[in-house]
């Protein structure tokens, strides 16, 4: 009761009775979490200063965008895989394939984008399905499965592309990558709706913080220090509002950052909110005790896959749609940027630990050092040796953190 | 020359919170076969351990004195080195690698790293020969029972130059025939200098082999018995084993018992692994509303295979019989099945088959119900968290907040967030796995207490223990399984620990 009471008085008296143990306490036990972001805004504040200011010019903010987005598609899908105890290896040769399919079907066979985008993401989930179906019902390895996977569809999109490069998409189907919200305003030189739109996304996230953190208070239990709190929430709408202002001085929101919003939000709530989410983790994070727990182990991995073949299909489309062109080498060795944006976001090799947002973050923080790294004028080669090294070295804080815990 | 070949003298080793052995003394003569007894827990293979070397010399307090010379034993490279060889209950064989592979391994016969197959396989042959077995040395041990794995391993120890033969239980999952064989290879090496120490729980193979008895209860010697000079009597070794006086306490619980609640009839089950194997033999049990009804049993009796093939056949295959829930039958083929019939199954192994150890406590109390705190799949935290929080107070789980990682809890406290998982999926009946193992004193009291609540609100409640006191001191009524087979059935008020040993002992003799 009394580790209650404390927690309630320090919250409540905004920091009166919350003495620096107690932050250092909260902190250290938030390690993990607290850990990624700041790094992120390290390497933020270290690319802005060394590429004099280009790395948050509006222009490019948008481009990180468009460059990353497809990665991040990928790494909600990949954290759920990681957080079960599995791998997927395929996505890459996955979104590869699926971006093939995608031109076939428009350019070679002139079908409606509508109907071939479909298509495209029915084909995604069962590659899934059928993946999911090895792994979850003949507990064949998945790294092996996708293994399989990956030299599968690679070579599937060599045969249907005949080993040319196929395009250009219908413009429409162009802009799922390249095009922007419409605005409403008129103006100059500033995209209004985009503003409002963060403006309004920022106040509806902050609402619901206050509104958790309420009903917390009501049934006598916060642990998250007050200032804490504050400074949490003025941070986060900060860079929301922030991050909108550079793209609405340029030319507003992306189409595909809307589409990331909108997953981001989803997977999230499915994660953090839904049954099927916390079974997820269950099943990561002791396989056995959930099947005691009369949870169908077998029947959430296959999900999960069919979930992941999907996420896979649609980066495939969106890479595709950026490319403007479907060719053979597409998505070669995005898996592993993936995989690594997964842990460099504070997922476990182990499974049953691993946040959406962290995989999110983790994928910024790839494409941050590769956007920088090529202003800075950086070469490919260098550019490997560094991001291997920030891979290590953010799994290795993320052992340490816990071996102190 | 000396005729003691082995002295412990008053070892005594604590782990935190308990002491294991508490001056401990063993003396083994040369050349005879000493067999070592107790109950599970009371500390044979702790101070088998700390012969191997597991537990290196500075971790204990005590002596041991080897072929007349005070040793400092810090690894099993050292006991080996001295020709003391142990062989384990769980075999260390490996699986996939053929009998000679096996036999010398980590012994390698080899020129500057390069294996010499030749000698492997020649030398493993006569040890196989040695040890009576009969099969081609490149078999492999996946292919081989547990009766030919043992002589394996035995083999694998022969390799070794033995001089002193430590045998940790060898024969609980024997038949026999194997038991018998093994017990005569036992006396084999005898006349040949070979001293034996073999942990043994079954009478007949004592009578057969040994020539003195040392008797082991709570961490303290209790007595060792010359064979040659006196007449080993089953009284006399089972009164040694559980004669301790009940410190521990049991809550009073004061229920009317209701009709028949859950009832296996001819059930059987068998091995996971080897299909011929019968874990489980035609048990028929019952267990009525508000009733406590106990399982007693050795390791290894398949007590828990009893209960988790029950609980949606979760262990075990080819399972056969019929379960009644209330006078019905009903089908618990899949645990799904059997949660709603309002069964439950705690675990004996919470850390690797009850909790998510890097999750909150909230988080594994909804686990086994999760429909209970959401509604068309979404989950209402707060719900959670009230609930989570009603069980903190009503168990008295000791913790800074629910969204605590259950791994940072002590054994009690897990248990009783184990307890909590299943209480919140309303059961009928709870099958609770040794309830009460690796916890402290105190929170077994606690732990009693909320048995017997379970109790008075109406359920059926099942208790698997090797404490048998324990069993005594809450069940009301108590059956004794031994080898898969029922064994015997009484009522608590009648039975004893004497009781209930002698009927698994006497269960072992005649088979």
């Amino acid at each position: 009761m009394s580790s209650e009471q404390m927690g309630t008085v320090s919250a409540k008296g905004a920091g009166e009775s919350a003495t620096s143990q107690n932050y250092w306490g909260y902190f250290s036990r938030h390690l993990r979490d607290y850990g990624i972001l700041l790094a992120f805004v390290a390497i933020l504040i270290f690319f802005q200063i060394v590429t004099d200011g280009i790395l948050l010019k509006p222009l490019n903010v948008t481009n990180l965008i468009l460059q990353n987005s497809y990665i991040v598609i990928m790494a909600l899908g990949m954290l759920m895989v990681i957080v079960l105890g599995h791998i997927d290896l395929s996505v890459g040769s996955v979104a590869g394939f699926i971006g093939a399919l995608a031109a076939v079907l428009m350019v070679n066979f002139e079908m409606h984008y509508v109907p071939a985008t479909a298509i495209c993401l029915a084909a995604g989930g069962l590659i899934g399905a059928a993946q999911g179906f090895w792994v979850a019902y003949y507990k064949i390895p998945a790294f092996i499965v996708t293994l399989a996977g990956m030299l599968i569809f690679r070579g599937l999109s060599l045969a249907i592309l005949e080993g040319q490069s196929v395009g250009p998409f219908p413009v429409e189907f162009q802009k799922l990558s390249s095009g922007f919200i419409g605005d409403f305003f008129s103006i100059k030189k500033f995209h209004m709706t985009s503003m409002l739109f963060g403006a309004v996304v920022a106040l509806v996230l902050a609402y619901m913080q206050f509104k958790t953190r309420a009903n917390q208070e009501k049934h006598d239990f916060v642990e998250e220090p007050y200032l804490v709190f504050v400074a949490r929430m003025i941070f986060m709408s900060g860079a929301i509002l922030y991050f909108s202002y550079l793209v609405s001085s340029y030319r507003g929101l992306p189409n595909v950052a809307l589409i990331l919003f909108a997953l981001i939000a989803l997977f999230t709530f499915g994660t953090q909110q839904t049954t099927l989410g916390r079974r997820v983790y269950a099943v990561g994070g002791n396989l056995k005790a959930a099947h005691l727990s009369g949870i169908k182990t077998e029947r959430i991995t296959f999900y999960v896959f069919v979930v992941v073949g999907m996420l896979a299909a649609l980066a495939g489309l969106v890479f595709a749609a950026r490319l403007n062109t479907a060719t053979p080498k597409a998505g070669l060795g995005m898996e592993l940027d993936v995989i690594a944006a997964c842990f460099i976001g504070g997922a476990a090799v182990k499974g049953g630990v691993g946040k959406i947002i962290g995989a999110v973050i983790g994928a910024l923080v790839m494409g941050v050092m590769n956007n920088g790294m090529s202003i800075m004028g950086v070469g490919i080669d260098w550019q490997q040796v560094i991001k291997g090294s920030v891979l290590l070295l953010a799994v290795w804080f993320d052992v340490y953190s816990k071996s102190k815990q | 020359m000396d005729t003691t070949i082995l002295e412990m003298r008053e070892i005594t080793k604590r782990f935190p919170g308990v002491k294991a052995l508490d001056k401990v003394s063993l003396s083994v003569k040369r050349g005879e076969i000493h067999t070592l007894v107790g109950e599970n827990g009371a500390g044979k293979s702790t101070l088998m351990k700390v012969l191997s070397g597991v537990y290196g010399h500075t971790t204990y307090e005590g002596d041991v004195l080897y072929q007349g010379k005070l040793q400092q034993i810090d690894n099993i490279r050292d006991s080996e080195a001295l020709g003391i060889i142990i062989i384990h209950q769980e075999l260390a064989l490996v699986p996939q690698m053929s009998i000679a592979e096996n036999i010398f391994l980590g012994n390698e016969r080899a020129n500057y790293g390069v294996m010499d197959w030749d000698e492997v396989r020649s030398k493993a042959q006569q040890l196989l020969k040695k040890v009576g077995l009969d099969e081609s040395v490149d078999t492999l041990i996946t292919n081989c029972g547990v009766g030919k794995q043992q002589l394996v391993e035995i083999a694998k120890a022969l390799s070794k130059d033995v001089k002193l033969l430590i045998l940790d239980e060898p024969t609980a999952s024997l038949n026999e025939k194997d038991s018998d064989a093994l017990m005569n290879l036992l006396l084999e090496f005898k006349s040949q200098g070979i001293t034996s120490i073999l942990i043994s729980h079954k009478l007949n193979e004592i009578a057969k082999v040994a020539d003195s008895v040392t008797i082991i209860r709570d961490g303290a010697t209790i007595e060792t018995i010359d064979c040659s000079t006196h007449q080993v009597s089953e009284e006399r070794i089972i009164k040694g084993m559980v004669g301790r006086e009940l410190t521990e306490r049991y809550p009073k619980r004061d229920c009317e018992i209701g009709q028949e609640a859950f009832s296996l009839k001819d059930w059987t089950v068998h091995h996971s692994q080897h299909k011929d194997l019968k874990v489980v033999n035609n048990i028929s049990l019952n267990v009525n509303k508000g009733e406590v009804v106990g399982i007693a049993g050795l390791m290894g009796a398949g007590r828990t295979e009893l209960a988790m093939s029950a609980f949606g056949r979760s262990y075990g295959q080819n399972i056969s019989g019929t379960a009644y829930i209330d006078g019905e039958e009903v089908d618990l083929s899949t645990i799904e099945k059997a949660m709603n019939h309002g069964l439950a199954y705690v675990t004996e192994d919470r850390k690797e088959c009850g909790l998510l150890l890097e999750q909150s406590i909230e988080k594994n109390i909804s686990l086994a119900n999760l429909a209970g705190i959401s509604q068309r799949g979404v989950i209402d935290q707060m719900q959670e968290m009230t609930i989570a929080k009603s069980y903190q107070r009503k168990i008295n789980i000791k913790c800074a907040n629910t969204q605590q990682d259950v791994g940072n809890l002590s054994g009690g406290n897990q248990q009783k967030v184990v307890l909590s998982k299943w209480l919140f999926t309303e059961p009928k009946i709870l099958m609770l796995d040794e309830p009460t193992r690796g916890i402290d004193v105190g929170a077994k009291y606690e732990i009693y207490g909320i048995i017997n609540e379970l109790a008075e609100q109406g359920k059926a409640v099942i208790v698997i223990s090797s404490e048998m006191p324990e069993l005594l001191g809450i069940c009301d009524r108590i059956y004794v399984i031994n080898e898969g087979r029922l064994v015997g059935e009484m009522p608590a008020a009648e039975a004893s620990q004497e009781k209930i040993m002698r009927a698994i002992m006497n269960s072992g003799d005649k088979q």
